[in-house]
């Protein structure tokens, strides 16, 4: 039992904004102040201090086959070291980060979930085992689905039984968490060098187009109420004048409803909102969507945001890989997976004199500016647009206006007419950087007991030695940037894991899996797997994960 | 029993049948047949040849692991994951030398795709989409033998439907097994590998000019022929083997190679993988990646992993007499390692870990006989591709497993360790 006396709690999805607060933690739970005894219970003395929930990553590349790639390929990448054997494990990693170092520095950060946001379905097995590796947070993986044959089979046919069956039954055997697209149909094409360029493209070899394959996904995921929406890396990424897709794709979304959440999260939205028709005439195409996104109720964002320095692209978008690969003239890794989808990874780094990058620097603070802060959540898409060690900078980048104007000051002046990033007044408050980081992303997510401090939430929590109540947060940037880079405590499921920015305890979260399988019949697509299955390079009996694989699974399930 | 799946090469073929009152394997190769039936095993624990119980071998195991300034774990490729990761905590723990298989076959690949990355895809996607394959320096007739029928040669793909539709090249000093099935066999000198791959990428960026009228024992004419079938293939995979990383160039050949796969892709589309050995080698690479940063070659001895293969591979660490016991597991160094790095071995306590006994059994010290994944304990394997699969126990056994000895070692040596 944990009584965390006199924090000044700042808890956006109660609607408690820096107010003086006791929270009680029982069984890794919040509850009641009456639920527990007080004399039993281990008290932390946080006034003065900042009380919220434990961060929510809702999207980086942190498990699997990717960025164990991405780790093999950039022995650079592991010179630094972070930690040295002893009580812990010993870390290294600079911005690609060894498994327990994922675990360490969310951890260290106040950071308690993180979500692996692509994993091609055949390989769920690796990407649990990583998952498995990553100590102190609460975890899950995304699966991927637009680029899959059986998926567009089911579309060609017009068989809305059968995609819901097959999407049940996908999350089911990869333990996956939601429906991940990446690409739709450009993926496939690539398998023969193309692309798709337009939502209404065919896709090579099949009678669908990237639009239909958007909309029956996201009628099929709405259909099986599964908690998360439909999770969208667009097409066209990372092409200037793609913002305009992006906008199309996001308009997909009319005509869907859901009480609860949004019915289709369009991600790291700064690899996507790119005005210009070439890198020589690029703009930024941010104000653009944030007015679309801000128009409609069922759509979500996150950022992708850029941080300045190294970086591993790394997605399933192998076509767009492979372009930026010729581009810059990087390593460059492939991996075509059988009748599913595709992957690539390069390495980049991000330098501020560089207009490019200082576009793409600019465009995800617009985006994180513009857009509504019930809308957007703050990510930098790790390892693609920079470590996810570097929040802090982004939320504190957000907060102040001061703080941009000087780093502005620093990049490619390119920028500056480029895009609206100097002319943008907003500074968004601590309750709603809050948000973007905990309860918002908790929310976008379908996690019920993450990401706020109610009664009945998890008990993951982060402490921090600033006081809201007297900290100008527009001014005191350095301060803010400082003070959530390492919370003064991490508390993960009611237990102590960091204190005073240093670890105390090493802990393993659960994996969080959706099981939607008596949503959908799923004998419906049983023959069609089936048939499928001699096309694949393993049995259909070998497929899949079970969860007694899994170290702490936590099973969510769709009734 | 259905779905049975063999842990013998990296094929990891996973659509095996046990008959369990036969006690036998139905569909494997002859290689993969023998893996299930009955071999001579090693009957119990022993220390100095004498048999004790599993807790007195690994109570000495771990005193003698605590004991060493610098021991080296080495082996790995052919046990599940879940021993492998313990068997990084615990070279993590004792500040030793943890090296894999691989750093004596496949490791000058990982040194490649350091330099240049790796555009690869699954065996499903080359049994589906290849209408050209090239094994270079890579025999999966007798290496891997079933690799042709359900992945590449005559596997029947959903856009390549079969033998007829896909063009068959070996590469080879030789004419091998696979050479004899091939439609195209190119042989060349041993060791022209690089000049060979760059006469290639010259007559296919169309400065074919430069080639002399001979490379490496082939002629330039069928250079140009082969590089058309290249350039004009829907979608082409080499697959290359130890023929490459093991001959003059080694590394150097594959990134040669890696590069003439990239300036394919411009025009059309191309992958290459590596054939690897042992059911699990790729297992032994991944987990000590997500876990410490790197694939082999790993030195704790600071406190933190230190990757250098010149330097921390086991070769070099036994030649250089720089570590004071060795833990073998699933490996026999002694029949493959150089003389000079054996004479190492038989001079520090060496600890086994090994189903069967072979050539390093003989000069343990310590030796623990341990359950055969895929037939009497189940674990996590990769298949060559990375394909992860969940290799199965079919039968009854009273052998301890890898991960359940390693873990018995690990918190021995953490108490001993403090
Ligand atoms: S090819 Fe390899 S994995 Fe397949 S049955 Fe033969 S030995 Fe076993
Ligand atoms: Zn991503």
């Amino acid at each position: 039992m944990l009584w965390i006396r006199n924090g000044i709690v700042v808890d956006p999805k109660n609607k408690i904004n820096a107010e003086k607060m006791d929270i009680f933690i029982k069984n890794g739970k919040i509850v009641e102040e009456n639920e527990v005894k007080k004399e039993e219970c281990k008290v932390i003395d946080a006034s003065g201090k900042l009380v919220v929930a434990g961060g929510v990553d809702m999207h980086a590349h942190i498990a699997g086959s990717k960025i164990n790639t991405g780790r093999t390929m950039r022995p650079e990448e592991m010179r630094v070291v972070r930690n040295i054997a002893g009580k812990f494990r010993a870390t290294v990693g600079r911005v690609l980060l060894t498994a327990p170092a994922i675990g360490y520095e969310y951890a260290k950060m106040g950071y308690t979930t993180s979500f692996e946001a692509a994993q091609p379905p055949i390989g769920a097995l690796h990407t649990h085992e990583e998952l498995d590796a990553i100590p102190m947070i609460d975890k899950a993986a995304l699966p991927v689905f637009g680029n899959w044959h059986l998926v567009f089979k089911c579309i060609e046919e017009k068989n809305m039984e059968k995609l819901k069956a097959l999407v049940a039954w996908a999350i089911e055997r990869s333990k996956g968490f939601g429906v991940k697209v990446v690409n739709p149909g450009g993926v496939e094409a690539w398998m023969y060098g193309g692309n798709v360029k337009s939502l209404d493209d065919q896709v090579p070899g099949f009678n669908v187009t990237p639009r239909e394959i958007i909309t029956w996904l996201i009628k099929a995921n709405e259909e099986l109420g599964l908690p998360h929406s439909v999770h969208l890396h667009c097409n066209n990424l990372g092409v200037p004048g793609n913002y305009q897709t992006t906008i199309e794709s996001i308009k997909l979304a009319k005509g869907f409803s859901n009480a609860k959440r949004q019915v289709l999260h369009v991600t790291h939205v700064q690899f996507n909102a790119y005005a210009g028709s070439s890198w020589r005439d690029a703009g930024s195409g941010a104000a653009e969507i944030a007015k679309v996104v801000n128009s409609m109720d069922n759509v979500t964002i996150d950022m992708g945001q850029p941080i300045f320095g190294h970086a591993t692209a790394m997605t399933g978008d192998a076509p767009f890989q492979f372009s930026l690969h010729k581009l810059i003239g990087a390593r460059w890794s492939n991996k075509d997976t059988e009748v599913e989808t595709g992957a690539g990874i390069v390495p980049i780094g991000y330098l501020p004199n560089n207009p490019v990058h200082a576009l793409q620097w600019a465009i995800g603070l617009e985006l994180g500016l513009l857009v509504d802060s019930n809308k957007v959540a703050l990510t930098t898409d790790y390892p693609n647009g920079g470590p996810f060690t570097e929040y802090p900078y982004v939320m504190a980048m957000l907060m102040s206006k001061k703080m941009r104007e000087g780093e502005l000051s620093k990049v490619n002046a390119y920028v500056q007419k480029a895009t609206g990033l100097a002319s943008i007044d907003v500074e968004k408050t601590l309750y709603e950087v809050i948000h973007m980081t905990r309860s918002l992303p908790a929310k976008i997510l379908g996690l019920e007991n993450k990401g706020h401090l109610g009664i009945g939430a998890d008990a993951d929590i982060a402490i921090y030695n600033l006081n809201p109540l007297e900290t100008d947060t527009s001014k005191e940037f350095e301060k803010v940037y400082k003070m959530f880079k390492s919370a003064e405590y991490t508390i993960k499921g009611g237990e102590i894991i960091v204190k005073g920015g240093e670890l105390v305890k090493e802990v393993y979260g659960r994996t969080f899996w959706v099981d939607a399988t008596k949503k959908a019949d799923i004998q419906a697509v049983m023959p069609d797997i089936r048939e499928y299955f001699n096309y694949y390079s393993v049995q259909l009996g070998n497929y899949g994960v079970e969860e007694r694989w899994i170290k702490k699974p936590a099973r969510i399930e769709v009734v | 029993m259905e779905d049975v799946i063999c842990t013998f090469c990296g094929s990891v073929c996973d659509d095996g049948e046990f008959d369990t009152e036969k006690k036998k394997v139905k569909k494997f190769c002859r290689l993969g047949s023998s893996k299930f039936a009955e071999k001579q095993r090693i009957k119990a624990p022993m220390i100095d040849g004498k048999e004790v119980s599993y807790e007195t071998a690994i109570e000495k195991a771990a005193e003698i692991l605590a004991n060493a300034k610098k021991p080296l774990l080495y082996g790995w490729a052919s046990t599940a994951n879940e021993a492998i990761r313990v068997g990084v905590l615990l070279a993590e723990k004792l500040g030793g030398v943890y090296d894999q298989c691989a750093s004596v076959c496949h490791a000058p690949g990982t040194l490649a795709v350091i330099e240049e990355g790796l555009p690869g895809a699954t065996l499903g996607s080359i049994k589906n989409r290849a209408d050209v394959v090239i094994f270079w320096g890579a025999n999966p007739a007798e290496a891997h033998p079933r690799h042709g029928l359900r992945y590449s040669i005559s596997a029947k793909g959903l856009l390549v439907k079969d033998r007829k539709q896909r063009k068959v090249v070996v590469v080879d000093v030789r004419p091998t097994k696979t050479a004899k099935m091939a439609d195209m066999f190119v042989q060349i000198k041993p060791g022209y590998d690089y000049a060979i791959i760059s006469a290639l990428r010259a007559i296919i960026s169309g400065n074919a000019e430069v080639v002399p009228s001979e490379v490496g024992g082939v002629a330039k004419e069928k250079l140009i022929e082969l590089a058309e079938i290249m350039k004009k293939a829907k979608y082409g995979a080499i697959l290359y083997g130890l023929g490459v990383t093991q001959s003059r160039g080694r590394d150097r050949n594959v990134e040669n190679a890696i590069k003439l796969i990239q300036l394919l892709n411009r025009t059309t589309r191309w992958v290459i993988w590596p054939m690897r050995g042992h059911y699990n080698v790729v297992g032994a690479g991944e987990v000590p990646a997500w876990e410490v940063g790197y694939q082999y070659a790993i030195d704790f001895s600071r406190g933190y992993p230190r990757f250098s293969p010149a330097e921390f591979s086991a070769v070099e660490v036994l030649k250089r007499k720089d570590c004071d016991a060795a833990l073998i597991v699933a490996s026999d160094p002694v029949a493959h390692f150089p003389k000079i790095a054996v004479k190492h071995l038989k001079q520090i306590p060496v600890i086994q870990i090994d189903p069967y006994p072979n050539m390093t059994t003989l000069l343990a010290k310590v030796v623990i006989p341990s359950a055969v994944y895929g037939i009497e304990a189940e674990g996590t394997a990769y298949r060559m591709d990375c394909i992860p699969l969940r290799v199965k126990k079919i039968i009854e056994t009273s052998y301890w497993t890898d991960e359940k000895i390693l873990e018995e070692i690990l918190k021995r040596v953490e108490k001993l360790k403090g």
